[in-house]
């Protein structure tokens, strides 16, 4: 099966349980976690079932297309639902079983494992989910999302494409996988790591971040100033990204980076606060939806 | 009649390291619970998988067991009239305990006469006091705990189903909207749904249903597994307890399987191979029958041997990915220099207040040197503790260290000899992370041991300074542990250095420092606070008890080592019946001097010759005391105070202390105070509880 076939597997699967299928979000940022499409939308009451390929940069991890299994741009297949069903389990298994791996024939196996983001100033309790001996899948169920307690409780299904694709497909390099016949990973995006590994590590313009992530900030204050939380959110979401890269480029100093993470994380409680008062002074109009259907 | 009784808690995968704890838990709980409804049982068996808790209870009566009681009313004078009639009261009384005033008798307590009745409390049905159970299974505490949907309970886990057994019949209750029934699931992929007809066939439907729920049972599954790969390929493997059980907790149907490494990675250092084996994967490591690691792993499947290549393909598929990155670290690493690491370290926190980890490693060094100064340590010696100090943290900016944290020091250790340190530097550093835990090994060398302490009094000192005092389980950086490791050290090096000067060292490091601490006496009193409870602490474990602690601990924790010995004489003169006589004598001077304030002792003035001869032996004492206490020499010293107890004896026998002559009074009574004083410099034997007398 090649990635294109597991991603539209997926989204078969997961449109099914009448998750809403939605596209990447169009800012630049570290993890499916931190799409609106998850952490604002599993803030509040109202139901929210969600699914999407989430592209996550990870300047640091950036290896110049070298390093069989790290890439400065990953791909995510991100589920949330809430509340959480009490089949999730067995949901995920099956979404599994569509990928073509069969429990019987392998050791699927839930490991504690807990998840904290303090940038975004939420966590949850789950496990990372290891097939055969390897971690595909982080499942979590928030507990609490941008400072706030989370009620009801989403559950966040986040699998790594590229390790999948990798056990599915048994290859070792991550730029071998066949992401639809005869177009490797390689093909696509060895050049864009190589780049992005050189722009990151050697050639970026640290004077420029540097301002970005102040005017970033700014108006991401302004934008909340007038009660816009989604404008507002974009660029905390360009803060944290801009940070990244400075932060791979070792420029930021120890005790800058607490600073930096701390300037972050203020923004994200406010807006996660704005969010759930927007949603509440709408009525919480999903819940309503819910009611009526 | 009886009838079993069965609850099962069946949940998402519980955390393997909840489980044990959950489990006995359930035990005592359910015990208490038992007597507390005073049901008689025959029986209580416990069982656990990551999936389920469970609580079998054979043989459980169908009945409470009747009791009889006594009810106290009011008191007699008011349950009569004048006339010796019942009144109100007393017949409310036995209305309200459901008997009649037929039933009274009266008896006394505490000189009044009370009415009574007596009552038989007829047991209730077993069946009607069942569903009380839901709170067991509520209050079960778990180290961390979650919420899932939209229930408000807080649990290890979700809960997913509920079974509750009575014989037949199911036991009705409901936590988190799931309902009790007598519904259990089997293995996850291989078991089926299973009714339960009754609480016994639990154990037997569960294991027809792949899920072997004896936690006992699984662990030696696994053991036999391994057991016969071992006879089969003439390999070793040694188990470790802890990840027998973590291992054992992670599955519901162990099937044990070997697996094989590419025999090139063997060239790594083997901790790296064992770390990647066993913390990240949860594999046991394969040596030879000479102990040298072959290229195996022993892995465990949770479920049966069907597909059992596809699985060992996997596994090992997985840590070879694991070990070329090792590789590739492992190379990478060893074309830098220990400065490059060195470098890293100014971008590491080490503590928000506290500085970075180069403010920390520059701190150490300084202890560490003062450390070996004081311990009059030979200059080449000297050199090599400030080496070793000096490059004690460089391998935490490794890649190696910072994919496996596990191997820090261990890396640092090998990298070191890499780059052509001194051996000995070299394995100081891999030992000033020891000990690594409570009754862990501690630093052989020197080295080892100077930087450990220094590292660790730099980490307790700074913390407290910044406030973060441990409180109750509170206790994130370790401090409680390093400052018994401290303790440790110094006693089993025989250290002839005070910890108050060792914190006094690292005090007056803080104070140099541009960083924003108070170090005020509060800091000080902390400390002070902090250690003397980590040295009860470790007395205890020692087995000294808390009155020869007090009185060893009286001034000072001092020489640790000498403090320890201090504690082991006096424990044992504590209970020897030829040591009474001194006792006596030394208590009594310590108890009168609380009395007294200090003047010079004037001996022409004294009255009589006992007076005279105390003093002439009390000199002489104090000399050879003081030879003794400078030798570290707890027995020397205390019989050195022993032979002050015969001319003590005559003092008291011989002279009124408490004279009416004002001058000789306070004369008197500054020679026992400077007595007591030399006495209080060895302990507070005041403190003591002697047992000799019994």
């Amino acid at each position: 099966m090649n990635i294109q076939e597991m991603i539209l597997a997926l989204q078969k699967h997961w449109s099914d349980q009448n998750c809403l299928l939605m596209q990447a979000y169009d800012v630049e940022k570290g993890a499916g976690t931190m799409s609106p499409m998850t952490l604002l939308r599993s803030l509040g009451p109202e139901p929210w079932n969600v699914a999407y390929v989430e592209p996550s940069r990870r300047p640091a991890d950036g290896r110049y297309g070298k390093n069989p299994n790290r890439l400065y741009q990953h791909h995510q297949f991100q589920v949330i639902m809430k509340p959480s069903p009490a089949n999730i389990q067995e949901l995920y298994l099956e979404s599994l079983r569509k990928l073509g791996i069969n429990p019987l024939e392998h050791d699927i196996r839930f490991v504690e494992d807990n998840w904290e983001n303090p940038t975004l100033g939420a966590s949850g309790l789950g496990w990372e989910v290891w097939l055969d001996g390897m971690e595909i899948t982080q499942f979590t169920y928030f507990q609490q999302i941008g400072g706030l307690e989370a009620n009801p409780v989403s559950v966040e299904l986040t699998y790594g494409i590229e390790r999948l694709a990798s056990f599915i497909q048994d290859k070792e390099n991550v730029f071998e996988l066949e992401w639809t016949k005869g177009v490797t990973i390689g093909d696509i995006f060895y050049q864009p790591e190589y780049e992005h590994s050189v722009y990151t590590f050697e050639e970026s313009n640290t004077d420029m971040l540097f301002n970005l992530f102040s005017m970033y900030e700014q108006e991401a204050k302004a934008a909340m100033e007038k009660e816009l939380v989604f404008p507002s959110y974009d660029y905390v979401l360009k803060c944290s990204h801009t940070f990244n890269l400075l932060d791979a480029r070792g420029v930021i100093s120890v005790t800058e980076r607490t600073g930096y993470i701390a300037r972050v994380r203020t923004l994200a409680r406010n807006i996660a606060k704005a969010y759930v008062a927007q949603r509440e002074r709408l009525g919480f109009p999903m819940l309503k939806k819910e009611g009526e259907y | 009649m009886t009838k079993g009784i069965l609850f099962e808690i069946g949940l998402e995968e519980l955390p393997a390291r909840f489980i044990y704890n959950a489990e006995k838990q359930l035990a005592t709980k359910t015990k208490n619970w038992l007597e507390k409804l005073r049901i008689s049982f025959e029986s209580i068996t416990t069982y656990s998988t990551p999936r389920r808790l469970a609580v079998l209870i054979k043989k459980a009566a169908e009945e409470q067991t009747t009791i009889e009681e006594e009810a106290k009313g009011p008191a007699e004078k008011i349950a009569k009239d004048e006339h010796g009639d019942w009144t109100k009261a007393a017949i409310g009384f036995t209305k309200g305990q459901g008997k009649t005033t037929d039933d009274i008798y009266t008896k006394e307590v505490k000189g009044t006469n009370y009415i009574f009745v007596k009552k038989h409390i007829i047991g209730k049905r077993t069946k009607d006091l069942l569903p009380s159970f839901q709170s067991i299974i509520e209050s079960i505490q778990f180290a961390n705990n979650m919420r899932w949907a939209e229930e408000t309970i807080r649990y290890a886990r979700p809960i997913r189903w509920l079974v509750a057994l009575y014989g037949e019949h199911v036991i009705p209750f409901e936590i988190a909207h799931v309902k009790t029934s007598n519904i259990t699931y089997g293995h996850r992929y291989l078991g089926k749904t299973i009714q339960l007809q009754s609480p016994d066939e639990y154990e037997t439907k569960l294991k027809d249903n792949f899920v072997i729920a004896n936690p006992q049972d699984r662990k030696q599954l696994i053991l036999d597994g391994i057991q016969s790969l071992e006879r089969k390929e003439s390999f070793q493997v040694p188990v470790e307890q802890d990840l027998l059980n973590e291992v054992c907790n992670l599955v519901e149907y162990p099937s044990v399987f070997q697996g094989s490494i590419d025999p090139d990675f063997l060239q790594l250092p083997s901790e790296v191979l064992v770390t990647s084996m066993k913390e990240h994967q949860r594999y046991f490591p394969v040596k030879s029958n000479e102990g040298k690691l072959l290229p195996y792993f022993i892995g465990v499947r949770n479920g049966d041997y069907h597909a059992i290549h596809t699985v060992i393909k996997g596994n090992e598929k997985v840590l070879k990915a694991r070990l070329s990155d090792a590789q590739f670290f492992y190379e990478e690493d060893r074309k830098q220099s220990i400065s490059f690491f060195q470098k890293k370290l100014e971008r590491v926190v080490f503590q928000d207040k506290l500085g970075t980890l180069k403010d920390k490693v520059d701190r150490i060094v300084e202890i560490s040197e003062q450390l070996g100064k004081l311990l009059n340590l030979d200059k080449n010696t000297l050199t090599k503790v400030k080496r070793a100090a000096e490059i004690c943290k460089f391998d935490l900016t490794t890649n190696m260290v910072n994919e496996f944290t596990e191997l820090q020091g261990i890396m640092g250790e090998t990298y070191a000899l890499h780059f052509n340190e001194d051996a000995e530097v070299a394995k100081g550093l891999r030992e000033h992370y020891l000990p690594d835990h409570a009754n862990g090994e501690l630093p052989v060398t020197i080295l080892g041991s100077i930087v450990s302490v220094a590292d660790k009094l730099d980490t307790i000192v700074g913390c407290i300074a910044a406030g973060l005092v441990p409180s109750g389980s509170q206790d994130p950086y370790g401090l409680r542990r390093q400052a018994v490791a401290i303790l440790r050290i110094m006693e089993s090096n025989s250290w002839n250095i005070s910890l108050e000067s060792l914190i006094n060292i690292t005090l007056n490091r803080y104070q140099a420092l541009p960083v924003d601490l108070k170090i005020n006496n509060d800091v000080k009193n902390e400390l002070n606070k902090f250690f003397r409870l980590r040295a009860t602490f470790l007395f205890k474990e020692m087995g000294i008890e808390q009155d020869v602690i007090q009185a060893v601990l009286h001034n000072e924790i001092g020489v640790f080592g000498y403090t320890v010995d201090k504690a082991s004489v006096l424990s044992e003169k504590r209970n020897d019946d030829s040591f009474k006589n001194v006792q006596e004598a030394l208590v009594r001077i310590l108890n009168l001097s609380k009395h007294s304030h200090r003047d010079e002792v004037n001996p022409a003035i004294f009255e009589t010759s006992s007076e005279q001869m105390l003093f002439d032996k009390y000199q002489e004492t104090h000399q050879a005391y003081k030879t003794a206490n400078k030798d570290r020499n707890a027995d020397e010293a205390l019989k050195q105070l022993g032979k002050l107890a015969e001319p003590i004896h005559h003092f008291f026998e011989h002279n009124m202390v408490m004279s009416d002559d004002e001058k000789i009074r306070n004369n008197r009574l500054s020679l026992v105070n400077h007595i007591a004083m030399l006495i209080n410099d060895f302990a507070d034997l005041s403190a003591v509880e002697w047992k000799q007398h019994f």
